[in-house]
Protein backbone atom coordinates (compact mmCIF):
# COMPACT_ATOMS: atom_id res chain seq x y z
CA UNK A 1 0.00 0.00 0.00
CA UNK A 2 1.06 3.65 -0.99
CA UNK A 3 0.02 6.32 1.80
CA UNK A 4 1.04 8.76 -1.12
CA UNK A 5 -1.70 7.30 -3.93
CA UNK A 6 -4.47 6.45 -1.34
CA UNK A 7 -4.05 10.41 -0.08
CA UNK A 8 -4.18 11.37 -4.19
CA UNK A 9 -7.48 9.24 -4.53
CA UNK A 10 -9.12 10.72 -1.67
CA UNK A 11 -8.01 14.02 -2.47
CA UNK A 12 -9.63 13.39 -6.36
CA UNK A 13 -12.70 11.84 -5.35
CA UNK A 14 -13.13 14.87 -2.58
CA UNK A 15 -12.46 16.96 -6.14
CA UNK A 16 -14.99 15.13 -7.88
CA UNK A 17 -17.39 15.92 -5.09
CA UNK A 18 -16.62 19.54 -4.52
CA UNK A 19 -17.61 19.93 -8.16
CA UNK A 20 -20.82 19.11 -7.30
CA UNK A 21 -22.00 21.16 -4.37
CA UNK A 22 -25.73 19.84 -5.15
CA UNK A 23 -24.89 16.52 -4.02
CA UNK A 24 -23.09 17.88 -1.37
CA UNK A 25 -26.05 19.68 0.22
CA UNK A 26 -28.44 16.82 -0.57
CA UNK A 27 -26.01 14.53 1.48
CA UNK A 28 -25.93 16.88 4.53
CA UNK A 29 -29.72 18.56 4.23
CA UNK A 30 -31.96 15.08 3.66
CA UNK A 31 -30.84 14.08 7.39
CA UNK A 32 -31.69 17.27 8.61
CA UNK A 33 -34.92 17.04 7.56
CA UNK A 34 -35.41 13.70 8.26
CA UNK A 35 -34.41 13.98 11.82
CA UNK A 36 -36.92 17.69 12.37
CA UNK A 37 -39.42 15.49 10.61
CA UNK A 38 -39.15 13.14 13.50
CA UNK A 39 -39.31 15.25 16.00
CA UNK A 40 -42.44 16.62 14.84
CA UNK A 41 -44.05 13.23 14.20
CA UNK A 42 -43.36 12.28 18.09
CA UNK A 43 -43.85 15.99 18.99
CA UNK A 44 -45.75 14.96 22.29
CA UNK A 45 -43.96 11.32 22.61
CA UNK A 46 -40.68 12.94 23.29
CA UNK A 47 -39.15 9.35 24.41
CA UNK A 48 -40.04 7.97 21.52
CA UNK A 49 -37.66 10.62 19.44
CA UNK A 50 -35.17 9.54 22.13
CA UNK A 51 -35.15 6.19 21.27
CA UNK A 52 -35.11 6.79 17.26
CA UNK A 53 -33.66 9.88 17.14
CA UNK A 54 -30.03 8.82 17.85
CA UNK A 55 -30.00 4.98 15.53
CA UNK A 56 -30.89 7.27 12.94
CA UNK A 57 -27.78 8.91 13.38
CA UNK A 58 -25.80 5.74 13.04
CA UNK A 59 -28.23 5.18 9.82
CA UNK A 60 -27.86 8.08 7.64
CA UNK A 61 -24.26 7.38 6.87
CA UNK A 62 -24.60 3.82 5.98
CA UNK A 63 -27.15 4.65 3.39
CA UNK A 64 -25.54 8.23 1.92
CA UNK A 65 -22.08 6.41 1.64
CA UNK A 66 -23.26 2.76 0.47
CA UNK A 67 -25.22 4.67 -2.24
CA UNK A 68 -22.47 6.80 -3.06
CA UNK A 69 -19.64 4.68 -3.24
CA UNK A 70 -21.35 1.86 -5.72
CA UNK A 71 -22.61 4.05 -7.57
CA UNK A 72 -19.24 5.95 -7.98
CA UNK A 73 -17.33 2.76 -8.92
CA UNK A 74 -19.60 1.55 -11.24
CA UNK A 75 -18.71 4.62 -13.03
CA UNK A 76 -15.56 3.89 -12.65
CA UNK A 77 -16.14 0.41 -14.49
CA UNK A 78 -18.69 1.82 -17.26
CA UNK A 79 -16.26 4.86 -17.96
CA UNK A 80 -12.94 2.59 -18.50
CA UNK A 81 -11.11 4.52 -15.35
CA UNK A 82 -10.97 1.73 -13.12
CA UNK A 83 -9.20 -0.13 -16.30
CA UNK A 84 -6.79 2.64 -16.64
CA UNK A 85 -6.06 2.94 -13.04
CA UNK A 86 -5.69 -1.08 -12.74
CA UNK A 87 -2.50 -0.35 -15.57
CA UNK A 88 -1.12 2.55 -13.03
CA UNK A 89 1.06 1.30 -9.92
CA UNK A 90 -2.26 2.39 -7.59
CA UNK A 91 -2.61 -1.04 -5.57
CA UNK A 92 -6.37 -2.06 -5.40
CA UNK A 93 -6.36 -1.53 -1.43
CA UNK A 94 -5.08 2.25 -2.26
CA UNK A 95 -8.19 2.76 -4.22
CA UNK A 96 -10.49 1.92 -1.85
CA UNK A 97 -8.42 3.14 1.17
CA UNK A 98 -8.83 6.28 -0.53
CA UNK A 99 -12.68 5.81 -1.11
CA UNK A 100 -12.84 5.06 2.32
CA UNK A 101 -10.96 8.10 3.54
CA UNK A 102 -12.76 10.24 1.23
CA UNK A 103 -16.23 9.26 2.34
CA UNK A 104 -15.27 9.29 5.86
CA UNK A 105 -14.57 12.77 5.96
CA UNK A 106 -18.00 13.30 4.04
CA UNK A 107 -19.59 11.26 7.05
CA UNK A 108 -17.69 12.90 9.54
CA UNK A 109 -19.25 16.65 8.19
CA UNK A 110 -22.26 14.66 7.93
CA UNK A 111 -22.58 13.57 11.27
CA UNK A 112 -20.98 16.92 12.77
CA UNK A 113 -23.99 18.94 11.12
CA UNK A 114 -26.63 16.56 11.80
CA UNK A 115 -25.90 15.54 15.50
CA UNK A 116 -25.32 19.10 16.21
CA UNK A 117 -29.21 19.92 15.12
CA UNK A 118 -30.55 16.68 16.60
CA UNK A 119 -28.83 17.33 19.75
CA UNK A 120 -29.31 21.32 19.83
CA UNK A 121 -32.40 22.58 18.49
CA UNK A 122 -34.16 19.40 18.02
CA UNK A 123 -33.57 18.54 22.13
CA UNK A 124 -32.36 14.88 21.40
CA UNK A 125 -31.35 13.56 24.93
CA UNK A 126 -27.86 12.18 24.91
CA UNK A 127 -25.90 10.86 27.98
CA UNK A 128 -22.06 9.56 26.50
CA UNK A 129 -19.88 11.85 24.87
CA UNK A 130 -20.99 13.62 21.79
CA UNK A 131 -17.75 13.01 19.96
CA UNK A 132 -18.50 9.19 20.05
CA UNK A 133 -21.63 10.00 18.17
CA UNK A 134 -19.27 11.55 15.28
CA UNK A 135 -17.08 8.71 15.52
CA UNK A 136 -19.73 5.85 15.24
CA UNK A 137 -21.06 7.79 12.36
CA UNK A 138 -17.96 7.44 10.97
CA UNK A 139 -17.03 3.95 11.44
CA UNK A 140 -20.50 3.11 10.17
CA UNK A 141 -19.46 4.93 6.68
CA UNK A 142 -16.30 3.36 5.85
CA UNK A 143 -18.42 0.28 6.96
CA UNK A 144 -21.14 1.99 3.57
CA UNK A 145 -17.91 2.01 1.78
CA UNK A 146 -17.25 -1.40 1.97
CA UNK A 147 -20.77 -2.40 1.10
CA UNK A 148 -21.09 -0.04 -1.71
CA UNK A 149 -17.74 -1.40 -3.41
CA UNK A 150 -19.24 -4.95 -2.94
CA UNK A 151 -22.54 -4.26 -4.13
CA UNK A 152 -21.03 -2.58 -7.32
CA UNK A 153 -18.71 -5.61 -7.94
CA UNK A 154 -22.11 -7.63 -8.52
CA UNK A 155 -23.71 -5.27 -10.99
CA UNK A 156 -23.59 -4.46 -14.37
CA UNK A 157 -25.13 -1.23 -14.37
CA UNK A 158 -26.12 1.53 -12.18
CA UNK A 159 -30.18 0.09 -12.15
CA UNK A 160 -28.79 -2.68 -11.10
CA UNK A 161 -26.60 -1.46 -8.34
CA UNK A 162 -29.23 1.06 -6.88
CA UNK A 163 -31.25 -2.43 -6.76
CA UNK A 164 -28.91 -3.56 -3.92
CA UNK A 165 -29.81 -0.57 -1.70
CA UNK A 166 -32.96 -2.60 -0.82
CA UNK A 167 -31.36 -5.85 -0.97
CA UNK A 168 -28.29 -4.96 1.45
CA UNK A 169 -29.61 -2.21 3.83
CA UNK A 170 -33.39 -2.15 4.28
CA UNK A 171 -33.25 -5.52 6.21
CA UNK A 172 -30.30 -4.51 8.51
CA UNK A 173 -32.95 -1.15 8.88
CA UNK A 174 -35.65 -3.63 9.94
CA UNK A 175 -33.62 -5.85 12.19
CA UNK A 176 -31.41 -3.55 13.90
CA UNK A 177 -33.44 -2.83 16.90
CA UNK A 178 -34.71 0.62 15.49
CA UNK A 179 -38.35 -0.71 15.24
CA UNK A 180 -38.80 -2.88 18.38
CA UNK A 181 -35.56 -3.97 20.69
CA UNK A 182 -33.77 -7.51 18.99
CA UNK A 183 -34.33 -9.13 22.46
CA UNK A 184 -37.92 -8.93 21.85
CA UNK A 185 -37.40 -10.27 18.04
CA UNK A 186 -38.00 -13.98 17.44
CA UNK A 187 -35.37 -16.31 17.64
CA UNK A 188 -34.25 -16.91 14.22
CA UNK A 189 -34.43 -13.12 13.59
CA UNK A 190 -32.31 -12.05 16.76
CA UNK A 191 -29.87 -14.59 15.49
CA UNK A 192 -29.90 -12.90 11.94
CA UNK A 193 -29.79 -9.16 13.68
CA UNK A 194 -26.69 -10.70 14.92
CA UNK A 195 -24.54 -11.15 11.69
CA UNK A 196 -25.67 -7.62 10.64
CA UNK A 197 -23.09 -5.06 11.55
CA UNK A 198 -26.26 -2.22 11.30
CA UNK A 199 -27.30 -3.91 14.56
CA UNK A 200 -23.98 -3.33 16.56
CA UNK A 201 -23.93 0.95 15.27
CA UNK A 202 -27.43 0.96 16.84
CA UNK A 203 -26.72 -1.01 19.98
CA UNK A 204 -23.62 1.80 20.29
CA UNK A 205 -25.79 4.31 19.62
CA UNK A 206 -28.47 3.24 22.31
CA UNK A 207 -25.51 3.16 24.83
CA UNK A 208 -24.79 6.67 23.93
CA UNK A 209 -27.99 7.14 24.47
CA UNK A 210 -28.33 5.83 27.73
CA UNK A 211 -24.96 5.64 29.64
CA UNK A 212 -22.65 8.39 30.73
CA UNK A 213 -19.27 7.88 29.57
CA UNK A 214 -17.91 5.95 27.35
CA UNK A 215 -18.61 1.88 28.72
CA UNK A 216 -16.81 -1.14 27.33
CA UNK A 217 -19.93 -2.39 25.80
CA UNK A 218 -19.55 0.85 23.66
CA UNK A 219 -16.13 0.56 22.31
CA UNK A 220 -17.08 -3.27 21.78
CA UNK A 221 -19.85 -2.02 19.58
CA UNK A 222 -17.46 0.32 17.59
CA UNK A 223 -14.97 -1.87 17.14
CA UNK A 224 -17.62 -4.82 15.35
CA UNK A 225 -18.41 -2.38 13.31
CA UNK A 226 -15.01 -1.55 12.43
CA UNK A 227 -14.17 -5.18 11.82
CA UNK A 228 -17.28 -5.48 9.53
CA UNK A 229 -15.59 -2.28 7.35
CA UNK A 230 -12.76 -3.93 7.76
CA UNK A 231 -13.92 -7.10 6.21
CA UNK A 232 -16.19 -5.80 3.75
CA UNK A 233 -13.16 -3.74 1.82
CA UNK A 234 -11.10 -6.50 1.93
CA UNK A 235 -13.61 -8.54 0.53
CA UNK A 236 -14.52 -5.71 -1.77
CA UNK A 237 -10.68 -5.51 -2.94
CA UNK A 238 -10.97 -9.19 -4.20
CA UNK A 239 -13.60 -8.73 -6.36
CA UNK A 240 -11.84 -5.12 -7.91
CA UNK A 241 -10.07 -7.70 -10.82
CA UNK A 242 -7.14 -6.06 -13.03
CA UNK A 243 -7.90 -8.24 -15.57
CA UNK A 244 -11.24 -7.95 -17.31
CA UNK A 245 -12.80 -10.59 -20.15
CA UNK B 1 17.59 0.23 -30.02
CA UNK B 2 18.13 -1.68 -27.10
CA UNK B 3 16.32 -4.76 -27.07
CA UNK B 4 12.47 -4.93 -27.64
CA UNK B 5 10.68 -3.16 -25.02
CA UNK B 6 7.44 -5.85 -25.51
CA UNK B 7 8.10 -9.40 -27.23
CA UNK B 8 5.18 -11.86 -27.37
CA UNK B 9 4.86 -15.15 -29.17
CA UNK B 10 1.79 -17.53 -29.68
CA UNK B 11 -0.65 -15.22 -27.87
CA UNK B 12 -3.91 -16.17 -27.83
CA UNK B 13 -6.71 -14.25 -26.41
CA UNK B 14 -10.37 -16.16 -25.83
CA UNK B 15 -13.66 -14.42 -25.00
CA UNK B 16 -16.54 -15.87 -25.05
CA UNK B 17 -15.59 -19.11 -25.99
CA UNK B 18 -14.14 -17.66 -29.20
CA UNK B 19 -10.49 -17.11 -30.08
CA UNK B 20 -9.90 -12.94 -30.57
CA UNK B 21 -6.08 -13.43 -31.26
CA UNK B 22 -4.40 -16.60 -32.88
CA UNK B 23 -1.33 -17.20 -31.55
CA UNK B 24 -0.01 -13.69 -32.28
CA UNK B 25 3.68 -12.97 -32.19
CA UNK B 26 6.14 -10.00 -32.75
CA UNK B 27 8.09 -7.29 -30.87
CA UNK B 28 8.73 -3.41 -30.62
CA UNK B 29 11.29 -1.46 -28.94
CA UNK B 30 12.05 1.72 -27.68
CA UNK B 31 12.58 5.01 -29.48
CA UNK B 32 10.40 4.26 -31.98
CA UNK B 33 6.99 4.56 -33.12
CA UNK B 34 5.39 1.26 -34.40
CA UNK B 35 1.95 1.55 -35.66
CA UNK B 36 -0.87 -1.10 -34.89
CA UNK B 37 -3.29 -0.99 -37.84
CA UNK B 38 -5.99 -3.24 -39.04
CA UNK B 39 -9.90 -2.92 -39.40
CA UNK B 40 -12.65 -2.65 -36.61
CA UNK B 41 -12.37 -6.10 -34.72
CA UNK B 42 -9.55 -7.04 -35.99
CA UNK B 43 -8.13 -7.66 -32.37
CA UNK B 44 -6.11 -4.29 -32.00
CA UNK B 45 -7.54 -3.43 -28.47
CA UNK B 46 -7.32 -6.82 -27.53
CA UNK B 47 -3.57 -7.06 -28.22
CA UNK B 48 -2.71 -3.58 -26.53
CA UNK B 49 -5.13 -4.86 -23.73
CA UNK B 50 -2.87 -7.90 -22.88
CA UNK B 51 0.15 -6.06 -23.21
CA UNK B 52 -1.58 -3.31 -20.85
CA UNK B 53 -1.90 -6.30 -18.39
CA UNK B 54 -5.81 -6.29 -18.43
CA UNK B 55 -6.94 -8.58 -20.49
CA UNK B 56 -8.34 -11.84 -19.27
CA UNK B 57 -7.57 -15.22 -20.81
CA UNK B 58 -3.94 -14.58 -22.59
CA UNK B 59 -2.46 -17.62 -23.35
CA UNK B 60 1.43 -17.39 -24.99
CA UNK B 61 4.70 -16.12 -24.31
CA UNK B 62 4.47 -12.14 -23.55
CA UNK B 63 7.50 -10.16 -22.06
CA UNK B 64 6.87 -6.67 -20.95
CA UNK B 65 9.82 -4.31 -20.60
CA UNK B 66 11.51 -8.01 -19.58
CA UNK B 67 8.87 -8.19 -16.84
CA UNK B 68 4.88 -10.23 -16.85
CA UNK B 69 2.55 -8.30 -18.21
CA UNK B 70 0.49 -6.27 -15.43
CA UNK B 71 3.88 -6.36 -12.90
CA UNK B 72 3.97 -3.81 -10.33
CA UNK B 73 7.64 -3.11 -12.10
CA UNK B 74 5.44 -2.41 -15.99
CA UNK B 75 2.97 -0.46 -14.29
CA UNK B 76 5.51 2.26 -12.67
CA UNK B 77 6.44 2.85 -16.63
CA UNK B 78 3.31 2.67 -18.35
CA UNK B 79 1.25 5.25 -19.58
CA UNK B 80 -1.98 3.29 -21.40
CA UNK B 81 -4.73 5.40 -23.30
CA UNK B 82 -8.28 3.52 -23.57
CA UNK B 83 -9.66 3.14 -27.06
CA UNK B 84 -12.73 5.44 -25.51
CA UNK B 85 -11.89 8.12 -23.35
CA UNK B 86 -11.30 7.28 -19.76
CA UNK B 87 -10.91 10.58 -17.82
CA UNK B 88 -13.44 11.76 -14.74
CA UNK B 89 -16.08 13.76 -16.44
CA UNK B 90 -16.74 15.74 -13.36
CA UNK B 91 -12.95 16.71 -12.71
CA UNK B 92 -11.27 19.69 -14.97
CA UNK B 93 -8.84 18.94 -17.17
CA UNK B 94 -5.84 20.03 -15.24
CA UNK B 95 -7.16 18.02 -12.19
CA UNK B 96 -7.71 14.87 -14.32
CA UNK B 97 -4.01 15.22 -15.63
CA UNK B 98 -2.51 15.72 -11.31
CA UNK B 99 -4.53 12.54 -10.62
CA UNK B 100 -2.73 10.10 -12.96
CA UNK B 101 0.85 12.33 -12.59
CA UNK B 102 0.54 11.30 -9.27
CA UNK B 103 -0.05 8.07 -8.99
CA UNK B 104 3.32 7.69 -11.35
CA UNK B 105 4.93 9.76 -8.67
CA UNK B 106 5.27 12.57 -10.62
CA UNK B 107 3.96 16.20 -9.52
CA UNK B 108 4.37 17.95 -12.54
CA UNK B 109 2.60 18.08 -15.19
CA UNK B 110 5.51 19.64 -17.47
CA UNK B 111 4.29 20.75 -20.79
CA UNK B 112 1.94 18.06 -21.61
CA UNK B 113 -0.99 20.58 -22.10
CA UNK B 114 0.47 22.40 -24.40
CA UNK B 115 1.79 19.18 -26.15
CA UNK B 116 -2.15 18.05 -27.11
CA UNK B 117 -3.21 21.65 -27.66
CA UNK B 118 -5.59 21.96 -24.44
CA UNK B 119 -3.80 24.70 -22.76
CA UNK B 120 -7.09 26.83 -23.19
CA UNK B 121 -9.26 24.48 -21.69
CA UNK B 122 -7.15 23.73 -18.31
CA UNK B 123 -9.39 24.44 -15.75
CA UNK B 124 -12.44 23.47 -17.79
CA UNK B 125 -14.69 20.40 -16.50
CA UNK B 126 -13.92 17.33 -18.77
CA UNK B 127 -17.40 16.84 -18.98
CA UNK B 128 -17.64 20.21 -21.01
CA UNK B 129 -15.31 19.36 -23.84
CA UNK B 130 -16.21 18.36 -27.04
CA UNK B 131 -15.38 14.60 -28.28
CA UNK B 132 -11.90 15.28 -29.78
CA UNK B 133 -10.66 17.00 -26.67
CA UNK B 134 -12.02 14.81 -24.39
CA UNK B 135 -10.09 12.56 -26.80
CA UNK B 136 -6.58 14.46 -26.20
CA UNK B 137 -7.39 14.66 -22.23
CA UNK B 138 -7.37 10.52 -22.23
CA UNK B 139 -4.19 10.66 -24.22
CA UNK B 140 -2.25 13.50 -22.02
CA UNK B 141 -3.46 11.29 -19.36
CA UNK B 142 -0.97 8.67 -20.75
CA UNK B 143 1.53 10.78 -21.24
CA UNK B 144 2.37 12.46 -17.46
CA UNK B 145 4.99 11.01 -15.95
CA UNK B 146 6.54 10.58 -18.58
CA UNK B 147 6.09 6.64 -19.15
CA UNK B 148 8.67 4.47 -20.69
CA UNK B 149 6.45 2.44 -22.74
CA UNK B 150 3.19 4.29 -24.27
CA UNK B 151 0.16 2.25 -25.47
CA UNK B 152 -2.19 4.04 -27.28
CA UNK B 153 -5.36 2.74 -28.30
CA UNK B 154 -6.68 4.96 -31.50
CA UNK B 155 -5.51 8.07 -30.11
CA UNK B 156 -5.86 9.61 -33.40
CA UNK B 157 -9.60 8.64 -34.31
CA UNK B 158 -12.01 11.62 -34.63
CA UNK B 159 -9.64 13.98 -34.79
CA UNK B 160 -9.05 16.72 -37.37
CA UNK B 161 -6.32 16.43 -40.06
CA UNK B 162 -4.14 18.82 -38.62
CA UNK B 163 -4.27 17.73 -35.36
CA UNK B 164 -3.71 14.34 -36.20
CA UNK B 165 -0.66 15.41 -37.94
CA UNK B 166 1.02 17.67 -34.73
CA UNK B 167 0.06 14.33 -32.61
CA UNK B 168 2.07 11.82 -35.13
CA UNK B 169 4.95 14.55 -35.00
CA UNK B 170 4.64 14.42 -30.90
CA UNK B 171 4.56 10.55 -30.91
CA UNK B 172 8.22 10.83 -32.50
CA UNK B 173 9.26 13.33 -30.61
CA UNK B 174 8.17 11.20 -27.72
CA UNK B 175 9.84 7.70 -29.45
CA UNK B 176 12.97 10.42 -30.06
CA UNK B 177 13.28 10.87 -26.16
CA UNK B 178 13.60 6.94 -25.80
CA UNK B 179 9.87 5.47 -25.08
CA UNK B 180 8.66 2.91 -26.92
CA UNK B 181 5.16 3.46 -28.69
CA UNK B 182 2.89 0.94 -29.96
CA UNK B 183 -0.02 3.00 -31.38
CA UNK B 184 -3.20 1.49 -33.22
CA UNK B 185 -5.73 3.19 -35.85
CA UNK B 186 -7.79 2.00 -38.07
CA UNK B 187 -6.73 4.46 -40.90
CA UNK B 188 -4.39 2.91 -42.79
CA UNK B 189 -2.83 5.76 -44.25
CA UNK B 190 -1.60 6.77 -40.89
CA UNK B 191 0.97 4.22 -41.62
CA UNK B 192 3.04 6.00 -43.39
CA UNK B 193 3.86 8.38 -39.69
CA UNK B 194 5.31 5.09 -38.20
CA UNK B 195 8.52 3.24 -38.12
CA UNK B 196 7.03 -0.19 -38.16
CA UNK B 197 4.03 -1.41 -38.32
CA UNK B 198 2.55 -4.41 -37.46
CA UNK B 199 -0.94 -5.36 -39.54
CA UNK B 200 -3.41 -7.31 -37.54
CA UNK B 201 -6.68 -8.82 -39.61
CA UNK B 202 -9.01 -11.27 -37.99
CA UNK B 203 -7.00 -11.83 -34.97
CA UNK B 204 -3.76 -13.01 -37.18
CA UNK B 205 -0.69 -10.64 -37.98
CA UNK B 206 -0.49 -10.46 -41.43
CA UNK B 207 2.91 -8.61 -41.40
CA UNK B 208 5.29 -6.95 -39.67
CA UNK B 209 7.27 -4.12 -41.38
CA UNK B 210 8.43 -0.66 -42.26
CA UNK B 211 6.01 1.32 -44.12
CA UNK B 212 8.85 1.98 -47.06
CA UNK B 213 8.81 -1.84 -47.22
CA UNK B 214 5.25 -2.42 -47.22
CA UNK B 215 4.69 -0.02 -50.28
CA UNK B 216 7.93 -2.23 -51.97
CA UNK B 217 6.31 -5.60 -51.26
CA UNK B 218 2.66 -4.74 -52.65
CA UNK B 219 4.46 -1.86 -55.30
CA UNK B 220 1.77 0.41 -53.95
CA UNK B 221 2.09 3.49 -52.15
CA UNK B 222 -1.78 3.92 -51.52
CA UNK B 223 -1.80 2.24 -48.32
CA UNK B 224 -5.80 0.53 -48.28
CA UNK B 225 -4.60 -0.81 -51.46
CA UNK B 226 -0.96 -1.86 -49.87
CA UNK B 227 -3.26 -3.27 -47.20
CA UNK B 228 -5.79 -5.21 -49.73
CA UNK B 229 -2.49 -6.64 -51.94
CA UNK B 230 -1.25 -7.99 -48.48
CA UNK B 231 -4.47 -10.44 -47.82
CA UNK B 232 -4.77 -11.32 -51.10
CA UNK B 233 -1.04 -12.32 -51.25
CA UNK B 234 -1.09 -13.85 -47.50
CA UNK B 235 -3.72 -16.76 -48.86
CA UNK B 236 -6.23 -16.11 -46.11
CA UNK B 237 -9.52 -15.83 -47.77
CA UNK B 238 -11.44 -12.49 -47.53
CA UNK B 239 -14.27 -14.64 -45.62
CA UNK B 240 -11.86 -15.62 -42.97
CA UNK B 241 -12.06 -12.52 -40.74
CA UNK B 242 -14.15 -13.38 -37.43
CA UNK B 243 -15.79 -9.93 -36.82
CA UNK B 244 -15.68 -6.52 -38.00
CA UNK B 245 -16.96 -4.78 -41.19
CA UNK B 246 -14.01 -6.58 -43.39
CA UNK B 247 -12.40 -3.42 -45.03
CA UNK B 248 -11.28 -0.88 -43.07
CA UNK B 249 -12.94 2.57 -43.05
CA UNK B 250 -11.55 5.48 -45.14
CA UNK B 251 -9.77 8.15 -43.23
Amino acid sequence: MSPARTFATARRVLTQLRHDPRTIALLILVPCLLETLLRLIYANRLRVFDQAGAPLLAFFPLTTVFLVTSIALQRERVSGTLERLMTTPLGRLDLLAGYAVAFGLLAAVQASVVSALTLGPLGLHVEGPVALVVVLAVCVALLGTGLGLLASAFARTEFQVVQFFPLIIMPQLLLCGLLIPRQRMPSALYAISDILPLSYAVDGMHHLSHQPGTSGALLGDIAIVLAFAAGALLVGAATLRRRTE
Amino acid sequence: MTGAAVEFDGLTVERGGQAVLHGVGGSFGAGRVTGLFGPSGSGKSTLIRAIAGVQARVRGNLTVLGAPAGSAEVRAALGYMTQSPSVYDDLTVVENLRYFASLRGSHELGDVLSRVGLEPQAEQLARNLSGGQLARVSLAAALVGKPRLLLLDEPTVGLDPLLRRELWRLFAELAADGAALLVSSHVLDEARHCDEVILLRGGRILAQLTPTELAHRTGTEDMDEAFVRLIEGSGLPEGAVSAGPGLPEGP
